[in-house]
């Protein structure tokens, strides 16, 4: 059974502290969203209230259109993968992957040691338990590994266990909280496709919250992108980064971060630039003969497959520059003169909103 | 490298020193008068071999301080840990809600074990007086018969083991508090996640495990502290009435410092020793391995 999960008008605040702000957002059936922000931006906060771990403020939470606003963590049956795992320590990884279904098939009585030896129906439920930690097992190469404690385990085994336990009961949506950020660059990038791959199988509305905007832009169908408690934007990988709907995303997305011509700066890229605010991310400047913005070298660094360049603009600006490819890169004090095309450029007004250009 | 060695032994040195000489040494001197009848103040001993650890256990005045001390262990030591645990929990849960109320609390719980026992035996033995004492005194306005606790042969040994739990359960929850607080949040949000719907499955699967080590180490101390009662039998009971209430450690200051059998005493010593440092191997070596998830 998969669903559909949503926040409307969701506010969540302790004591003085607004964590999330008049929040709305829905994960559709068999959708992948990513909420995406810095760290402190209330993106966790709004994953515990679709868990159910916080109650909000304001607000109704629903699930199949059905409001479970007031329904425990327990009775609302969604999955959810700690940042820290949260594995219990005591426990064997057979044992940790079982728990979800012991604690809701068994009766506390019946999950007393020896309650199989009594009863045959117990009995039976274990045998159906096992086979479904090992079905788990086998699907994510856990197999070897079942009976060490999680204390034995690697990092990245961990992090299997983790998702073995939030999948091996059927639940009606997937949280993944910052599921990747204790990973090594490799092993990251395995387990996205991991991750994906097993979205793509089961079908669950899947919530992956992340300050990696790498992770959010390559996982995910559509992308929220949440600053000071409110959700900015929503839309796809593409449309956040290439139509960013405020400057703040602007800035806040990208490998580089954008640079911002304040108005009046940018008149040599754009007419528009007058008075309106222009962005350009790093790698989309180039250095041309004709370039019309004029800027010195200050520091020079080289990436392997980039080198950045920090730049000295008019009016003190500071500007930077990704060169990709085989191209001549200037010394530490060369003068260079930008440009842009009117395509990459992007604009916004004096209240941060993007406005488009004239081209 | 010589020079490294004499630094090394100037540090270690005159403590190791005061180590052998004030505690090694008496105590194998302790060893060795166990197997004597010597006693304080005498020229000389006789080697009298395992007499005197027949004498305790054969006697059935000997016998009587084992079985009373086995007896006040096994009430004190399951019912200051357990209740240690509870309070603990509950103050836990209400630092959340009243911060200053459970602080309040905390303090109320831990002056039993600040404060002086013997001091505090002189107001138990005013509070389980027969005639003026307030239990007493409830007892009668509850519509119960009075007790004679500290005098009846009967009771006597219960009414110290409450002393002892009273005064231990502070210092326990103490130690859980200290537990419960290292315990990851993170654990109880996933029960919760996992279907742990209330907070008894959420205590077997999360709290109780995880407090595994602080549980060890509090039956070890209990267990020690327990073992070992001796003020509030000396101060209140003198081991009465009719030795009732006489307990290992009291007999042995009775052997040894009334009597000044001294060597019937160093075999008391012997034997609660090893005892002692049996139980704490066997606690360890059983329950560690089970208790430290590696």
């Amino acid at each position: 059974m998969t669903g559909s999960l949503s926040l409307h008008n969701v506010s969540k605040r302790f004591g003085d502290l607004t964590a999330v702000d008049n929040v709305s957002l829905d994960i559709n059936d068999g959708e992948f969203v990513a909420l995406l922000g810095a760290s402190g931006c209330g993106k966790s906060t709004t994953l515990r209230l679709f868990a159910g771990l916080e109650t909000p403020t304001d607000g109704r939470v629903k699930l199949d259109k059905k409001d479970v606003t007031d329904e425990s963590a327990s009775a609302r049956n969604i999955a959810l993968m700690f940042q820290s795992y949260a594995l219990y320590p005591h426990l064997s990884v057979a044992q940790n992957i079982a728990m979800p279904l012991i604690l809701r098939r068994f009766n506390a009585v019946q999950r007393l040691p020896g309650a199989g030896f009594v009863s045959a129906k117990v009995r039976a439920e274990k045998a159906n338990i096992r086979e479904a930690v090992n079905r788990m097992a086998d699907l994510l190469r856990l197999n070897e590994l079942l009976n060490r404690k999680p204390g034995q385990l690697s990092g990245g085994q961990q992090q299997r266990v983790a998702l073995a336990r939030a999948l091996v009961r059927d639940p009606s949506a997937f949280l993944l909280d910052e599921p990747l950020s204790n990973l090594d660059t490799q092993l990251r990038a395995e387990t996205r496709e991991e991750i994906k791959a097993i979205h793509k199988r089961t079908g669950y509305p899947f919530l992956l919250v992340t300050h990696d905007q790498s992770d959010a832009l390559s996982m995910a169908d559509r992308v929220a992108v949440m600053m000071e408690g409110r959700i900015v934007q929503s839309g796809t990988p593409t449309e956040i980064f290439n139509t960013p709907a405020t400057q703040e995303v602007a800035t806040f997305i990208g490998h580089h971060r954008m640079n911002i011509l304040p108005p009046g700066a940018g008149t040599a890229l754009h007419p528009d630039g007058a008075n309106l605010a222009l962005g350009i991310r790093p790698e989309e400047f180039s250095l041309t003969k004709r370039g019309g913005l004029q800027a010195t070298v200050e520091s020079v660094t080289f990436h392997g497959e980039e080198t950045i360049l920090r730049l000295r603009g008019p009016d003190d600006l500071s500007l930077r520059s990704a060169l990709r490819g085989h191209v001549k890169v200037p010394e530490v004090g060369a003068k260079v003169r930008l440009t842009a095309s009117n395509g990459s450029l992007h604009a916004f007004g004096a209240d941060g909103v993007r406005q488009e250009l004239a081209q | 490298m010589i020079r490294r060695w004499t630094t090394d032994l100037i540090l270690v040195g005159p403590a190791a020193l005061a180590v052998v000489l004030f505690i090694f040494l008496p105590v194998a001197v302790v060893f060795v008068l166990a197997f004597t009848d010597y006693q304080f103040g005498a020229r000389s001993a006789n080697w009298i071999g395992l007499e005197n650890f027949g004498d305790l256990f054969g006697s059935r005045l000997g016998r009587n301080a084992i079985f009373n001390t086995l007896i006040y262990a096994a009430i004190v030591i399951p019912a200051s840990v357990g209740l240690g645990l509870i309070v603990a929990i509950g103050l836990h849960d209400l630092t959340k809600r009243m911060p200053r109320f459970s602080q309040a609390l905390k303090a109320i719980y831990f002056l039993p074990v600040a404060a002086t026992l013997v001091a505090m035996a002189v107001s138990w033995q005013m509070l389980m007086h027969p005639s003026l004492g307030l239990l007493n005194h409830w007892a009668v306005s509850l519509g119960l018969q009075p007790q004679q606790w500290l005098s009846d042969r009967d009771l006597v040994l219960y009414s110290l083991a409450a002393i002892g739990i009273w005064q231990s359960v502070g210092y326990n929850m103490v130690l859980f508090l200290a537990g419960l607080t290292a315990i990851p949040h993170a654990l109880y949000d996933a029960s919760e996640v996992d279907g742990a719907r209330g907070g008894w499955s959420r205590f077997w699967l999360v709290t109780w495990p995880m407090l595994g080590p602080t549980t060890l180490f509090v039956v070890i101390v209990t267990a020690a502290n327990a073992f070992r009662v001796f003020e509030t039998v000396a101060t209140m009971t003198a081991g009465g009435p009719a030795f009732a209430s006489d307990t290992i450690v009291y007999a042995l200051y009775r052997e040894g410092f009334v009597y000044f059998k001294a060597g019937y005493a160093s075999a008391i010593t012997v034997v609660f020793f090893l005892a002692l440092l049996l139980l704490t191997a066997i606690q360890i070596l059983l329950i560690e391995r089970r208790v430290h998830y590696r």
